[in-house]
């Protein structure tokens, strides 16, 4: 059985050219980069040279505004924390319904350290709801934080237009984008986007999990997460985790050289893929709108069969999805994503979502288009909601 | 990624018994579509024995394979031996459900619970199952979110011996989505085991520790009270769980002395030894 991996938003898989670029750090070239004898030297220049990379990666000013980290989360915690205790005489943060747990499950623990917390609601379709953040953002307000693109639904927020609206009614207010859902999908330009913050994770763009990077404006300052040595400016204290800062840049350049690749390509067989499924299978619903999303991702409902048991019964024939549903995740509640666009409870249960990358071949997505069918058909007839199914089918023919 | 048993993997891939019995003696659901999972049994019943089961259920792996192994185990069984089936009995023969995944099993239970309540013939189930205090009380919702009565906490807890809020959470769904009603779980937890408590020492009290224990708090606890309001009590005799007393000084012939016998006599005795004394008073 050959595995079909279509869960590229989850982890990606390492690029043969990064495991290469990183195993000399892995093997002979073990110093720390701080150290002083000549042995160092490549270890060091390896560092400086991968913050050159990462800066274009981010298209920033300078190389200074970069930051290494260990993943998307500690990008964010630094971020958010680091602004936060530079400014605390603010006590008001605008966030959105729809971030990852991992900037929310922060934003409902500084709401229990006395922050006012303001998430901004989105449409059906997914997209943001920019008069709800205007009106939101007041003298107090210490920081706004917005993805940039939805991790389950692939919707991308307007940043630049996000930004202007920021300025004109605080010049002093913060942005943080969290990039991580972008990152080898579309450019990145935090001048463009008129960011404070961006963070990122490697593994999203087939380097390895375990590295992440932050970019940090040079006009706004922060407060380190990690408190110790002077690595990173003094905003990031521990070893430089060479090997990995040195393959995530390698997959950085290559992400770059695909960009064009996943806005044709990559585009072009998840259009296929959704469009196949929506028209074949009559209990099929895009939960998103079709405009102004990551070109690898699609979210889509099965409407009164539940998410799990589709991703059991792809998983038996070597595909790998994801799913919004409850049961998934042990949560026991569906995705706080598609229950903020109003997807309805006849669908949430049953979405899931395919995120393609640069290796996903034409091939494999015929093969999932040739089963899907299938599978949904018997996980249908099991469903105790048939003359609601019934209904359904007559309304769509 | 969950660790389903091999027997979770066969029903999930290859549910038994699925479909709709068109002229079924019993119809039993559970569960809903905004929970995530909902199930539908249906029976056919002759001369006491359940002679064909189906189902149709929308849930997860686990939930199916719950509801598949469930009809194997009822099919040519009587009706008093499928009453007996608990939640725990479908888990087990699955092999095992993970732990966050142990209210599929209760889903099915409460699926064939509501078939066998609308099954004609049928006694009331809190019977079989010797619960005495099946009051409105506990058709309460707990959970909001999730529809959870305090009766369903209530039975997981005494089917499955559960300790903590989280492992009600995983069995039942309660408070696992806004998590306001976890206090009022904990209630219900901290009920069930004081009422446990107090239902052991009750059976393990010999009669004549039984008559000590009475005499004990009529005199330290009962009559310091009344003594307060110038009244008393004295214990006249005791066979079995009736008490008789004397109420004595502005107690005798006062015109709430019914009240005090039984709202405060009776209810702290009842409370303090057994539930099933009773308080009467005599010349």
């Amino acid at each position: 059985m050959n595995l079909i991996y279509l869960d590229n938003n989850a982890t990606t898989k390492v690029d043969p050219q990064v495991l290469e670029a990183m195993l000399p750090y892995l093997k002979d070239e073990y110093a720390n980069p701080s150290s002083v004898y000549d042995f160092a030297k490549h270890a060091n220049h390896a560092v400086r040279d991968a913050r050159g990379v990462m800066k274009d990666f981010f298209n920033a000013k300078d190389e200074k505004e970069i930051i290494f980290t260990s993943c998307g989360s500690e990008s964010a915690n630094t971020a958010i924390r680091g602004v936060l205790n530079m400014n605390k005489n603010k006590r008001h943060i605008i966030t959105t319904k729809v971030e990852h747990p991992c900037v929310l499950n922060l934003y409902q623990t500084l709401e229990k350290e006395g922050y006012r917390v303001d998430y901004i609601g989105v449409n059906s379709n997914g997209e943001l709801d920019l008069a709800q953040l205007e009106e939101a953002i007041n003298d107090d307000t210490a920081l706004v934080s917005v993805m940039y693109a939805n991790n389950e639904t692939g919707v991308i927020f307007p940043i630049e237009k996000i930004s202007e609206i920021i300025k004109s009614k605080n010049k002093e207010t913060k942005f943080f984008v969290d990039a991580v859902q972008v990152s080898g999908k579309i450019p990145i330009d935090v001048q463009a986007m008129g960011a404070d913050l961006v963070g990122i994770s490697g593994h999203k763009f087939h380097a390895p999990k375990g590295i992440g990077a932050l970019y940090v404006n040079s006009k706004t300052l922060i407060t380190p997460l990690i408190i110790g040595g002077h690595q990173e400016r003094g905003k990031r204290a521990g070893t430089e985790n060479v090997p990995y800062i040195v393959g995530m840049a390698k997959a950085a350049e290559l992400a770059t050289d695909h960009l064009k690749y996943e806005a044709t390509e990559v585009k072009r067989l998840r259009d296929k893929l959704e469009q196949n499924i929506v028209k074949n299978i009559f209990n099929a619903r895009l939960n998103t709108g079709v405009a102004n999303r990551v070109p690898n991702t699609t979210n889509i409902g099965f409407e009164y069969i539940e998410g799990e048991l589709i991703l059991l019964h792809l998983s038996d024939l070597g595909i790998c999805a994801s799913s919004g549903s409850a049961c998934t995740s042990g949560s026991l509640e569906p995705s706080h994503v598609l229950r903020a666009m109003n997807v309805p409870f006849t669908a949430i249960h049953g979405s899931i979502r395919f995120s393609l990358s640069k290796f996903t071949t034409e091939a494999e997505i015929d093969y999932v288009c040739e089963k899907m069918p299938g599978i949904i058909e018997k996980l249908t007839n099991l469903s105790p909601f048939q003359d609601e199914l019934e209904a359904l089918k007559r309304l769509r023919h | 990624m969950w660790d389903y048993s091999d027997k979770v993997i066969d029903h999930y891939r290859n549910p038994r018994n699925v479909g709709k019995i068109d002229n079924a003696d019993a119809i039993g659901e559970a569960g809903s579509l905004a929970c995530g999972d909902s199930l539908k049994i249906y029976l056919k019943i002759k001369d006491g024995i359940v002679t064909d089961a189906k189902f149709q259920t929308f849930g997860c792996g686990s939930a199916v394979a719950s509801s598949s192994i469930l009809t194997e185990m009822i099919i040519g069984k009587t009706i008093e031996e499928v009453k007996k089936i608990t939640n725990k009995d479908i888990a087990d023969q699955l092999g095992g459900l993970p732990p966050e995944k142990m209210h599929c099993s209760v889903m099915g239970y409460e699926a064939l619970e509501d078939a066998l309540k609308n099954y004609d013939d049928y006694t009331d189930l809190d019977d079989i199952r010797n619960e005495e205090e099946a009051n409105k009380q506990r058709e309460k919702i707990v959970c909001t979110c999730f529809g959870i009565t305090e009766n369903v906490i209530w039975d997981a807890i005494k089917m499955n011996g559960l300790k903590t809020v989280e492992e009600v959470t995983n069995y039942t769904k309660a408070g696992g989505a806004c998590g306001k009603c976890k206090g009022l779980i904990q209630d219900i937890i901290d009920t069930y085991y004081k009422k446990e408590e107090h239902e052991k020492t009750e059976s393990t009290l010999t009669p004549a520790q039984k008559i000590i224990k009475i005499n004990n708090v009529i005199e330290k606890q009962i009559s310091p009270e009344l003594m307060k309001d110038g009244g008393d009590i004295t214990l006249v005799d005791i066979n079995g769980n009736k008490v008789m007393v004397k109420l004595r000084g502005k107690c005798s012939g006062c015109k709430n002395s019914h009240l005090t016998l039984k709202a405060f006599v009776e209810k702290t005795l009842k409370d303090t030894v057994d539930s099933n004394i009773e308080v009467v008073e005599v010349e």
